[in-house]
C-alpha cells in the first residue's frame, strides 16, 4: 500500500482514515483504508464497483458504522468518542449533529418528491439549524442560480431533468454550508448527455476551494480536478496518487487492468 | 369505428405502384371484436337479478311500509349518530396510535420493538367481539380501577369500574385499541415501501431520527396508507355493530330494541341495512378524493368513473 501522495503540508488533514475496517456479515468490505484529505483538496475514489468505494464514503459521515481503525473529519472522531482507549458510538442526535458539517450527494439523487426544489433546499436550514424561512428562501434562490436552476423554486423533482435534480440535490447540500462535500457517483444514474452539467456545477465548487471526497467513473473529471486520486479494489487501497502518476503511470497490475477498460 | 384516414372515391386511380386495391382499403371500417358472450351474460344477471328483486319488493314479510315509517325515526337517527361517533373516535384514537406503534416496531430499541410486536400480536390474535365483550365485563375482572405502585399498597386513586367504564367508553376502549393494531401494520408496510435513500438524505443533512420520520418518511408513506385505511374506516363502520352485545347504543342495538318489543325484526333490519350502506357509500366517495390527494404527482389521476370501469391509469 503506498503512501498519501502530496508531500507534508502544515496543515491539518479534513478528513483522515487510518486502517479503516468495515463488514457486512462475514464480508469484510474496507481491509484497512488509509487516507488523507488536506482543507480545500479534491480527492478522487476510483474501482470496479464492490471495491468497497461507495461503503467508505458512507463511513465519513457515518451512515455506516466502522468495525475498527480510526476515521476523523476536521479532527474529530466520526460517529465515536475516544475515552482511553475504547471507542465510545455517539447517540444519534450527536451524530446528527456531526453530520451537518458534512453534505452528501447521493448517485439516485434521493431528493425528498413531495417537496419543490426551494422546499428541499430550505428544508434542513429552517429544521435543523433554525433559520428563518425567508432566509433560508433566499439562500435557496441563490443556490439555484449558482447551480444553472434560476427560478426553478416551484418545480416538484418530478418535473425536472436527471442532471438538474442531482444539481438541485448540491444546492440543498450546500444549503448548510458545509466545509466537506461527499458524492457518492453522482453521475453514474444520468443520461450520458446531462453528465456535463453536473460535472461542471462540481468543478465550479472545487475552483472555489470546497474540499471534496468523489466516488467517481469520470476519469476525465479525475484527471482534470482531482488533487489525489485513489484506486481501491476488494477492500482496500490498491495504490494513490497524483491523477496524471495514477491514470498514467500505474505502478500496480490490478489498475492497469482496471484503467485498461474504463478509459 | 370507421378509419379516419380521408376515404378517396372508390373509382380513384391506382396509386404509382398501380395498386388499385390500396384505394379501397382506405374505405373499409374497422370492426372491433365483438363480446356476444358478456351481453347474453348481462341479460342473464339482468333477468336473475330483476325477478329476486321482484320478489323481495312483493314480499309481504318485508313490510315496506314499516321500513318507510322506521328510516327517519328519531331513535334510529340517534344510533346513527353514535355508530358515526364511535367510527370516527375509534379511527382517530387507531390512526394515531397505530403510527406510535408502527415507529415503535421500526426503532432500534429493542424493548419498544418487543412492546410492539406485544401489542399487535395480542390485539390483532384474539377475536374484536371478544375484546368487547372483554371491556363491556372489565367489572367482572377488575371491579375497582386502582392508580397505584405494583406490589405495593400505594393508592394514588381508586374509582368504581362500572362508574368509570360505562358501555359506550368500553364499546371505544375496544374499537380503538385494536384498530390501533391493525393501523400499525398498515402504517409500518407504508413507512417501509418509502425509498431508503430518502432516510440517507435526510441523516446526511442533520436531520435527526425523529425529524426525519415526521418531515420526511411519513408524508410520503402517506400515499401507500391512505388507500387501506379508508377500507379500515368502512370495515369499522360496521364492525361497531358488534358493540350491540354490550348495548352500545349503536344503529344496530337501537333497532334492535325496538323489534325485541314489537318484533318487526325484518323491516327494522332493512332499515339498518339501507343506513350502513349510505354511511359506506359516502365513505367510498370521501376515500377517492382522499387517494387523489396524496397521489399528485405520481400519475394515479383516474377519475371516479375511470375508477368504476377498471381503467385506473397508473403511470
Amino acid at each position: 500500500m503506498t503512501a498519501a501522495p502530496a508531500p507534508e503540508a502544515p496543515t491539518e488533514p479534513m478528513v483522515e482514515a487510518v486502517g479503516v475496517r468495515k463488514s457486512f456479515g462475514r464480508t469484510e468490505v474496507l481491509k484497512g483504508i488509509d487516507l488523507a484529505v488536506r482543507p480545500g483538496e479534491v480527492t478522487c475514489l476510483i474501482g470496479p464497483s464492490g471495491s468497497g468505494k461507495s461503503t467508505f464514503l458512507r463511513c465519513i459521515n457515518h451512515l455506516e458504522s466502522i468495525d475498527g481503525g480510526r476515521l476523523s473529519v476536521n479532527g474529530h472522531l466520526v460517529g465515536y468518542r475516544q475515552k482511553g482507549d475504547r471507542l465510545h458510538e455517539l447517540k444519534p442526535r450527536e451524530v446528527a449533529a456531526k453530520r451537518r458539517e458534512i453534505g452528501m450527494v447521493f448517485q439516485r439523487f434521493n431528493l425528498f418528491p413531495h417537496l419543490t426544489a426551494a422546499q428541499n433546499i430550505m428544508h434542513a436550514p429552517v429544521l435543523v439549524r433554525g433559520e428563518s424561512r425567508r432566509a433560508a428562501r433566499e439562500q435557496a434562490a441563490q443556490l439555484l442560480e449558482r447551480v444553472g436552476l434560476a427560478g426553478r423554486e416551484q418545480h416538484y423533482p418530478a418535473q425536472l431533468s436527471g442532471g438538474q435534480q442531482q444539481r438541485v440535490a448540491i444546492a440543498r447540500a450546500l444549503a448548510m454550508k458545509p466545509p466537506l462535500m461527499l458524492f457518492d457517483e453522482p453521475t453514474s444514474a444520468l443520461d450520458p448527455e446531462l453528465v456535463g452539467e453536473v460535472l461542471d456545477v462540481m468543478k465550479g465548487l472545487a475552483g472555489e476551494g470546497m474540499t471534496m471526497v468523489v466516488v467517481t467513473h469520470e476519469m476525465g473529471f479525475a484527471r482534470e480536478v482531482a488533487d489525489s486520486v485513489y484506486f481501491m479494489d476488494d477492500g482496500v487501497v490498491v495504490e494513490s496518487g497524483t491523477p496524471v502518476d495514477l491514470l498514467e503511470n500505474p505502478r500496480h497490475e490490478r489498475t492497469r487492468a482496471f484503467l485498461s477498460k474504463v478509459l | 369505428m370507421s378509419s379516419t384516414t380521408p376515404t378517396p372515391t372508390a373509382d380513384a386511380p391506382p396509386d404509382r405502384f398501380g395498386h388499385a386495391v390500396h384505394a379501397e382499403a382506405a374505405e373499409l371500417e374497422t370492426v372491433p371484436l365483438r363480446h356476444w358472450g358478456r351481453w347474453a351474460a348481462a341479460a342473464v344477471v339482468v333477468f336473475l337479478s330483476a325477478g329476486f328483486l321482484w320478489s323481495l319488493a312483493r314480499n309481504p314479510n318485508l313490510e315496506w311500509d314499516v321500513v318507510g315509517d322506521y328510516l327517519f325515526e328519531d331513535f334510529v337517527i340517534r344510533g346513527v349518530g353514535i355508530t358515526l361517533l364511535l367510527t370516527v373516535v375509534a379511527m382517530v384514537i387507531g390512526t394515531i396510535g397505530g403510527v406510535l406503534v408502527a415507529v415503535m416496531r421500526l426503532s432500534s430499541n429493542p424493548v419498544l420493538r418487543g412492546l410492539s410486536w406485544g401489542y399487535t400480536w395480542f390485539f390483532r390474535g384474539t377475536p374484536l367481539l371478544v375484546q368487547i365483550i372483554f371491556w363491556g365485563f372489565l367489572a367482572a375482572l377488575y371491579p375497582q380501577l386502582e392508580l397505584g405502585v405494583p406490589f405495593t399498597d400505594i393508592t394514588l386513586l381508586s374509582a368504581d369500574t362500572n362508574a368509570v367504564v360505562g358501555p359506550m367508553t368500553a364499546a371505544i376502549l375496544a374499537l380503538s385499541l385494536n384498530e390501533v393494531a391493525y393501523a400499525a401494520e398498515i402504517v409500518r408496510g407504508g413507512i417501509a415501501s418509502v425509498d431508503d435513500g430518502q432516510d440517507d438524505a435526510a441523516s446526511a443533512l442533520g436531520l435527526t431520527r425523529a425529524q426525519a420520520m415526521r418531515t420526511i418518511t411519513l408524508p410520503q408513506a402517506m400515499r401507500v396508507i391512505v388507500p387501506p385505511m379508508g377500507n379500515e374506516t368502512v370495515t369499522m363502520l360496521k364492525s361497531t355493530a358488534l358493540v350491540s352485545v354490550i348495548g352500545g347504543k349503536d344503529l344496530l342495538t337501537a333497532v334492535q330494541s325496538v323489534y325485541a318489543q314489537n318484533y318487526q325484526v325484518i323491516p327494522l333490519l332493512v332499515v339498518a341495512v339501507i343506513w350502513y350502506l349510505a354511511l359506506t357509500s359516502l365513505l367510498s366517495v370521501g376515500q377517492f378524493f382522499l387517494e387523489r390527494k396524496y397521489g399528485k404527482g405520481h400519475g394515479t389521476t383516474a377519475s371516479m368513473g375511470q375508477r368504476w370501469l377498471g381503467r385506473g391509469v397508473t403511470r
